[in-house]
């Protein structure tokens, strides 16, 4: 397929990258791809300029820090994650990683891309508010940290706005965290999606019910306290030729009890 | 460069298949035309055009890719293998023979990509069990063979 005429640019710092977004209203942000090219493709969204993030090395890898907490780079791929034995100190997050789409999609995408299209129906986004992660993001004065919670702002927003780039999600330690999903075929697109965590408090965020993840944290981890928490939160999902909105309201139910059984289990082993 | 300027194409050098190419390609050029129109490798194929088919999978620096989910541009610089580089000569890979002899193919069109994308499997798992082989082969849809001459295909070629 043909795309719009764009302009490409593939930066080697930070600093250029920041430069060249900041100086040309139209340009975004190119990670792995695997969404923004699609969306061009149905021009769905024609930015002017593209600033290929590839080979800026400040923004990839992971490090796991002495007291268990791991530092993600944005642009560090869904296989580098389920691949990586540093990400294995929480291991969901490489069990997620590759469950989504399929080995190209693995090899290509980024967890910066995926956080940052903010799809509802993308797995990370719940999950990092699960996870209960923080989001460094960088522009023109300096970095600023933005917890998960407040990070997902809207469909397809997020809290980086022009000029900015997300650069680090930092995760801390932790094993008690489980993901279930109902998805249209096997590892596919989500339906409805549960992210949970029970070290400490419990923290259940729910995927593809609203346009943000929506967190909830009941007292405790019980089926009943769980199936409360979802119904209290009187959630509205939108209705669409995959679910109804009644459906997926059943469903959240169902997979938030699923996310935190799973959780509590890893807990226990 | 002015970070006000960007140009809208660019020179690239890509290796494919051990031949060096050197081309001025537009930004918004997907590899995959690049490979099949620029320089005529038509062997990888365009299915759905949208990264759901596999058809056009290439191995770039080592990694499985869908090729019409990436712009050329990106692959400046890069080591890609299609579908012609499978074969030495007339003489087919083990994994070709393997295709041929279990019947893994009826249109044919999907092939390419299941190749490319079970040649990256064997690679990182030479001896896959059948749902790593499911696992390893799911980006790639086949409408014709129901897939399971394709992964008895994939198992051969992996000496099991």
């Amino acid at each position: 397929m043909l795309l719009r005429e764009v302009g490409y640019a593939r930066p080697g710092s930070l600093g250029e990258a920041l430069e060249m977004l900041t100086a040309n209203d139209g340009a975004r942000a190119l990670a792995g791809g695997q969404t923004l090219i699609n969306v061009m493709k149905a021009r769905a969204g024609s930015p002017d300029a593209l600033i290929d993030l590839s080979r800026i090395d400040e923004l990839k890898g992971i490090d796991l820090d002495g007291d268990g907490t791991l530092r993600i780079g944005a642009m560090t791929t869904y296989t580098e994650i389920a691949e990586s034995s540093e990400a294995r100190a929480r291991p969901i997050l490489g069990d997620v990683c590759a469950q989504i789409a399929d080995v190209q999609v693995r090899n290509r995408g980024t967890i910066g891309g995926n956080i940052c299209t903010n799809d509802p129906t993308n797995h990370l986004p719940p999950l990092l508010v699960a996870l209960d992660a923080q989001m460094t993001i960088y522009g023109e004065d300096g970095e600023r940290r933005v917890s998960a919670t407040d990070f997902f702002l809207g469909v397809y927003m997020t809290a980086v706005g022009q000029g900015e780039l997300l650069t680090t999600i930092t995760i801390p330690a932790g094993r008690g965290d489980g993901f279930a999903a109902v998805t249209l075929g096997v590892e596919g697109t989500c339906i409805v999606s549960a992210a949970a965590s029970v070290d400490g408090s419990v923290r259940i965020a729910l995927g593809c019910v609203d346009a943000v993840p929506v967190l909830l944290q009941p007292a405790s981890a019980d089926t009943d306290a769980v199936r409360a928490a979802v119904r209290d939160a009187n959630l509205q999902p939108p209705s669409d030729v995959h679910a109804s909105s009644e459906y997926r309201t059943h469903l959240a139910e169902v997979l938030a009890v699923r996310a935190v059984d799973q959780a509590s289990e890893k807990k226990r082993s | 460069m002015e970070a006000g300027t960007i140009p809208a194409a660019r020179s690239i050098s890509v290796t494919i298949n051990e031949t060096t190419y050197e081309r001025e390609v537009e930004a918004r050029k997907l590899l995959i035309h690049f490979i099949r129109d620029d320089l005529d490798l038509t062997g990888s194929h365009i299915g759905c055009d949208t990264g759901n088919c596999g058809a056009c999978s290439v191995i770039v620096d080592g990694t499985l890719v869908k090729s019409c989910m990436m712009l050329a541009v990106q692959a400046d610089g890069s080591t890609i293998e299609t579908v012609e580089g499978l074969a030495d000569g007339d003489e087919l890979s083990k994994l070709q023979q393997a295709f041929s002899s279990h019947h893994a193919l009826q249109c044919g069109y999907c092939t390419p990509g299941m190749l490319m994308s079970a040649t990256a499997l064997l690679r990182s798992n030479p001896t896959p069990s059948e749902d790593e082989i499911k696992k390893g082969l799911q980006g790639n849809i086949c409408r014709c063979t129901g897939y399971w001459n394709i992964f008895e295909a994939v198992k051969e070629a992996s000496g099991q």
